[in-house]
């Protein structure tokens, strides 16, 4: 009992930043209806830059706003260099530019630091701490659980409570009337990759340390997760990827727990493939939606 | 005086086969000026060029005198020419509220204001009111209709353009629609441009007409001479 309460918490708080980065992918869908392959390889760059930033000044606080920063900058670059030029009527493009770019994105990374993994140490205690005498959460995996949440409450009232919101969601389902009412839709598109990719970067920040280390691959299991997440709830809903986040997290940490680490990925893959026998645009998508 | 809006040998389409072919209007400020045609005689496509979604491979637009080649949808948006295109322009997504928030954006300023002006339109279009927080493709065909036009009202327009407002309505619904749209043009001094199929409606409350026939002006008349011409209307409406 004791074990599940300490698989289920640590699933809850590894769930969360699955969670974080699938809804990385759903903001970008929903701006520009491409699912951005190179999500993962993007937010690794800038956690290299938030490793340099730390090493240089031993601070976390700052290291934490230079991934931020730099996932920003990365997802204007891409957007404004790369995307917004081969977007076109079908999904198909964007999706095969974002591919190559995990290629040059990773290979470049590997000529620049090299294949080894660099341990980034953890803000706060690994170590559980405990309700009575059942181990829970580490402190470090409770700093991840309030950081995500608080980003993600903070991205809903960003997208439902401010005008910013409103322009991103019209533009993003009725880009033709939006422009008609004055929305500057090409700048939409681009606000809503800087905020996915700041996002996807938090959440490879907070995941590496939990890891083997900073690496060009150290998001490639995560945008996995993600990516099946974002499926199963629906490219479209961010309701759907919150969910679908914190199931895939606390499933990969039971089967870890009680079978082994390696039967994981089966099992995200098996609950992907029921999921789509049975509801093929997802659990939360609406007819609109899977339609559109 | 300068006119609210006016078009200056305008020709929008490909090389060939242009669908508008040099057509030249112009709208007085507080006109209701209706624009007629059959079938495929260019009026979307000349609405769509005037609010920038097409552009014109000859001729001018001008908003009360200034030339809008160079200004994107958007801007002519924010300097106040409003359209309400064809068909569901409602975000569907989006609740009524939100609808309407999304149109006062630019031109009522302010959270004070716009709130107010959201309060004031559903003063005007009272179905609205009741459905405020219901998502646009929960709404009716009358119902979203309403809110395309309340939509642009709501950003007090210097001019309106709308596209087939009728289409897909009931009778009843397209005369209460269109007499809150005389109302607002005679409250507020809008200069109003109606592409309609709907001649009869369309007439009842313009006061002017336009035939377009094959991209170009055929006939410009008092809305009164030409509903009530026999041979004009024959020849160029169909009736």
């Amino acid at each position: 009992m004791d074990r599940l309460v300490l698989l289920v918490s640590t699933g809850v708080a590894r769930g969360l930043v699955v969670a974080l980065f699938a809804l990385s992918l759903v903001i970008i869908w929903r701006a520009a209806r491409i699912v951005n392959f190179a999500q993962a390889a993007m937010a690794v760059v800038a956690v290299y830059v938030a490793f340099a930033v730390q090493q240089a000044t031993g601070s976390y606080v700052l290291a934490l706003l230079a991934a931020l920063v730099t996932g920003a900058l990365l997802g204007v670059a891409v957007e404004r260099g790369l995307m917004r030029h081969v977007a076109g009527r079908t999904p198909l493009p964007g999706m095969i530019v974002a591919i190559g770019l995990v290629m040059v994105l990773q290979s470049t990374l590997g000529i620049l630091v090299g294949p080894q993994h660099r341990p980034m140490t953890p803000v706060l205690s690994q170590s559980p701490l405990y309700v009575g005498t059942v181990p829970v959460l580490s402190r470090y995996d409770l700093f991840v659980l309030v950081v995500a949440l608080v980003v993600v409450v903070g991205l809903g009232l960003l997208f439902n409570r401010t005008t910013l919101g409103l322009q991103l969601r019209a533009s993003a389902v009725a880009p033709e009337v939006s422009r008609l009412l004055g929305v500057r839709v090409p700048r939409m598109v681009t606000v809503g990759w800087m905020l996915s990719c700041a996002v996807a970067a938090l959440a490879v920040l907070l995941l590496v340390p939990t890891e083997l280390g900073l690496n060009a691959h150290s998001g490639d299991v995560l945008f996995v997760h993600a990516f099946t997440v974002a499926v199963l709830g629906g490219l479209d809903s961010p309701a759907g990827a919150l969910v679908g986040g914190l199931v895939v997290g606390v499933l990969v940490s039971l089967v870890t727990g009680y079978a082994s680490a390696g039967l994981a990925p089966l099992a995200v893959l098996a609950l992907l493939t029921v999921v789509l026998l049975v509801r093929p645009g997802g659990i939360f998508a609406t007819r609109e939606a899977r339609t559109a | 005086m300068t006119a609210a809006l006016a078009v200056d040998g305008l020709v929008v389409g490909y090389a060939g086969a242009p669908v508008v072919d040099g057509m030249t209007l112009e709208i007085a400020p507080g006109a209701v000026v209706a624009l007629l045609g059959a079938n495929g005689a260019g009026k979307t496509t000349v609405l769509r060029t005037l609010s920038g979604l097409l552009t014109p491979r000859a001729g001018r637009v001008l908003l009360d005198g200034d030339d809008l080649g160079a200004v994107s949808v958007e801007d002519r948006s924010r300097r106040g020419l409003a359209q309400v295109p064809e068909g569901r322009s409602v975000v569907a997504e989006l609740t009524v509220e939100e609808n309407l928030q999304l149109g006062a954006l630019w031109r009522r300023p302010g959270r004070a204001e716009r709130r107010a002006a959201v309060d004031e339109m559903y003063g005007m279009f009272e179905p609205l009111a009741r459905r405020r927080a219901s998502a646009g493709h929960q709404l009716s065909g009358g119902e979203r209709q309403m809110l395309a036009l309340a939509r642009a009202l709501i950003s007090r327009p210097r001019v309106l353009l709308l596209d087939e407002p009728s289409l897909g309505l009931a009778p009843r619904v397209v005369a209460q629609l269109f007499a809150v749209l005389r109302a607002a043009a005679d409250a507020t001094g809008l200069t109003v441009l109606l592409a309609e199929q709907n001649v009869t409606s369309a007439l009842s409350i313009a006061d002017r007409g336009v035939v377009l026939g094959l991209g170009q002006v055929v006939a410009d008349a008092p809305a009164t001479d030409l509903a009530a011409d026999p041979a004009l209307r024959h020849a160029y409406l169909g009736f």
